[in-house]
């Protein structure tokens, strides 16, 4: 971990709320805050994972951050420079710095385009690169994750899903983007595959200073790439901090459960595991309070009144739980 | 040396399930065959937890659907092969007699609970259909006794759940009636497949308790499909490594991850991260998955495999015993016997 450690994205009080409509005039009868005052730094050259079951609003966080949906509420600094109020000529030249890959990459890739065509598509937006500079780009990119020059001339279905995976990552570094955002880009992948796709991710991240935002429900696999983890809950951030510490010495009662459900193939070392009770609530309607206190084996009464926020346990862990006020 | 018979891995325990030499292709269209499944034998024990696992198109689930007879046909058809609940031939059944077979000797809980349970019927409905499918009671009795399976699979609030319709519950709570539905009948054996792929980790890890809860209650023996290799480890008494359309493993569970004898199988642990160790680079395995209509001549895993030989290319290895119930179909394993 660098000492002076530069910021290259802030993100302060982000929230998105997507109406819940409804009766026969499709009034908002209510909200979903699936994105709920969320707050955290991402360093350069860094990879922050984000963590959380399903319906906790990694991807609305990752769409929110780039302005692909409009937050509702909040800032998002990168270089310094706010995303929200800027122009739309503004915001698209700021987006060349930040790409994303997705998880699905059947759905990513445009089936009617040649590869060749999928890749020089933003550089040929772009506007100042020779057909001839635009071709010699995209052969390097596509070596640079692994793949011949033939696969220029190919459509995206004559791909299996780890190479799609691929294109789309080469795709996203045709800008020489400084960002990345992964929503759960290895999620759909088999697992041999997926090891092959990881490996270059952290290759291209030492080569190009890349730094990642890295979201994925596989908490194994996001210790794997992550120097820093943070664990979502309901739209909310609950606890986040250096990998070692949210691994080794997890602090919120639900990171504690969380982990403790990871099957481990380490047979010689059964580890507790913690299962929660009830199920998980409905974001339309959430508890009260914090979030997790009604499945927490540890909430006494004022977890049900008063919302957590987040506190610094040192060294960068913080948590947003009552029981470290 | 043959690779039908399989000795079981504990004499004592009796056989339920012994499946030999089973094939089920698939034919899309007039030049092409998928060999889904080929050549697979394996057996289950009375009371014991087999774990089937492979990456996507390994054929996993075919394996099942065969057990089941569930093949859609056409495309598919089972070609050959055996299979036997406790020593009654399966493949010879009527279309009735099969039906009876299932759903009451063989429970089956698939991936996605969604399309498995009817959205038109409430859940006590189909509870108490399926316990009057093979057990002689009342309405009110069926409808006792889908009230306790409910408690039993964690809902305490059972006699509400039964008024409710499908739809009104999360992916977690639907798995949990699936196996609700599933044990009704207290089966002999419950196939499961991947039935906690599409659940978060925590909803993952309540399921397995039930799993494991209603096994012990019933004597039920399991047959869990997963490619979690995690999963694995957690809840399976011997484990069965598929590749195309084969087993190329087969070893009580701890000997499968200490002892790991094929190279596939190494392949597979070394490419995962695990929760419990820091590796700075995983070992992946080059290359992908071949399709079931494009398997390599010889061993199916030769591409991709850094120990391949000369005879690799010319020949599929056999499934051989190596020791005491640990089985592996590589050549490199073949040292003391002679070539055919
Ligand atoms: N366009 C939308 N309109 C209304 N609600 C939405 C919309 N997009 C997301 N939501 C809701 O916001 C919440 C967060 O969803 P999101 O997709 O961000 O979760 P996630 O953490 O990415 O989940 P997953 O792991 O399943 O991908 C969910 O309750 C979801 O139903
Ligand atoms: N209805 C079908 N028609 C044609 N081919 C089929 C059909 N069903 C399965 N196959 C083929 O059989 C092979 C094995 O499929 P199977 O569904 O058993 O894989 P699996 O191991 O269960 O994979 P997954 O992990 O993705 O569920 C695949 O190559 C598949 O394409
Ligand atoms: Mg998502
Ligand atoms: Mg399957």
């Amino acid at each position: 971990m660098p000492e002076e450690r530069e910021t290259l994205v802030e993100v302060c009080r982000l929230k998105k709320y997507f109406p819940v409509r409804g009766g026969v005039l499709k009034r908002p009868t209510g909200y979903v805050k699936a994105v709920d005052d969320v707050s955290f730094s991402v360093y350069k050259g860094e990879t922050l994972g984000i963590v959380g079951e399903s319906g906790s609003g990694k991807s609305t966080m990752a769409r929110t951050l780039l302005r692909l949906i409009e937050p509702t509420e909040g800032n998002i600094l990168f270089d310094g420079e706010d995303l929200v109020g800027m122009t739309k000529s503004e915001l698209r030249a700021a987006r060349k710095n930040m790409q994303m890959v997705f998880q699905d990459p059947f759905s990513s890739l445009n089936p009617r385009f040649k590869v060749s065509k999928i890749i020089e598509e933003p550089l040929v937006a772009q506007g100042n690169f020779s057909k001839a500079e635009r071709r010699e780009k995209v052969v390097s990119l596509l070596k640079k994750v692994g793949l011949g020059a033939d696969a220029l001339d190919k459509f995206p279905h004559e791909f299996s899903g780890g190479q799609r995976q691929r294109i789309g990552i080469a795709r996203a570094l045709a800008m020489n983007p400084k960002f990345i955002i992964g929503d759960e880009p290895v999620s759909a992948l088999d697992v041999s595959v997926q090891a092959q796709v990881l490996n270059l991710m952290k290759d291209l991240q030492d080569e190009f200073g890349l730094t990642y935002l890295f979201i994925a429900h596989d908490l194994s696999v996001v210790k794997h790439i992550s120097d820093r983890v943070g664990v979502m809950y309901l739209g909310r951030l609950v606890e986040i901090g250096p990998k070692k510490a949210i691994y080794e010495e997890p602090l919120h009662p639900y990171t504690r459960a969380l982990l403790s459900a990871v099957p481990s193939t380490n047979v010689d070392a059964k580890r507790e595991r913690i299962v929660l009770k009830g199920e998980p609530p409905n974001p339309a309607n959430p508890p009260t309070g914090c979030p997790f206190h009604t499945r927490c084996p540890l909430a006494h009464e004022r977890c049900m009144v008063e919302r957590p926020e987040l506190v610094d346990q040192g060294n960068g862990h913080y948590v947003a739980c009552h029981l470290y006020e | 040396m043959s690779n039908l018979t399989q000795p079981s891995t504990n004499d004592n325990t009796e056989k339920l399930l012994e499946v030999k030499g089973l094939k089920t292709y698939f034919f899309p269209s007039k030049n092409k065959v998928a060999k889904a499944v080929d050549d697979v034998s394996f057996t289950i024990h009375k009371g014991e937890t087999v774990a089937l696992v492979g990456e996507s198109g390994s054929g996993k689930s075919v394996t099942s659907l065969s057990i089941m007879q569930l093949i859609p046909s056409p495309p598919g058809e089972i070609i050959e092969g055996s299979i036997k609940l406790e020593g009654k031939e399966l493949l010879t059944l009527t279309t009735k007699e099969m039906n009876n077979v299932r759903g009451k000797d063989i429970g089956m809980i698939f991936q996605e609970p969604m399309t498995s349970l009817d959205p038109v019927f409430t859940i006590g409905s189909q509870l108490i259909e399926s316990i009057r499918k093979h057990k002689k009671t009342s309405k009110k009795e069926a409808h006792n006794i889908g009230v306790n399976l409910l408690k039993m699979v964690g809902f305490s609030r059972a006699e509400e759940m039964m008024k409710e319709y499908p739809h009104q519950l999360s992916g977690g709570m639907r798995q949990r009636v699936m196996i609700a539905i599933a044990m009704a009948c207290e089966p002999k054996l419950l196939i499961a497949d991947e039935p906690t792929t599409a659940l978060d980790v925590t909803i993952q890890a309540q399921i397995l308790d039930v799993m494991k809860d209603m096994k012990e209650k019933f004597g039920s023996s399991v047959l869990l499909i997963t490619h979690d290799m995690g999963v694995v480890a957690e809840v399976a008494d011997r484990v069965l490594v598929m590749y195309g359309g084969q087993i190329v493993e087969e070893a009580p569970m701890r000997k499968i991850f200490k002892e790991t004898k094929h190279p596939y199988t190494k392949g597979l642990l070394a490419s995962i991260p695990d929760i419990d160790k820091d590796v700075d680079r995983l070992d992946a395995i080059a290359g992908t998955v071949p399709p079931a209509h494009a398997f390599p001549d010889g061993c199916r895993f030769r591409d991709r495999c850094p120990f391949a030989m000369d005879i690799c290319k010319r020949e599929n290895p056999e499934l051989l015993e190596l020791e005491d119930g640990h089985y592996v179909r590589c050549h490199l394993y073949e040292g003391g016997h002679d070539d055919a």
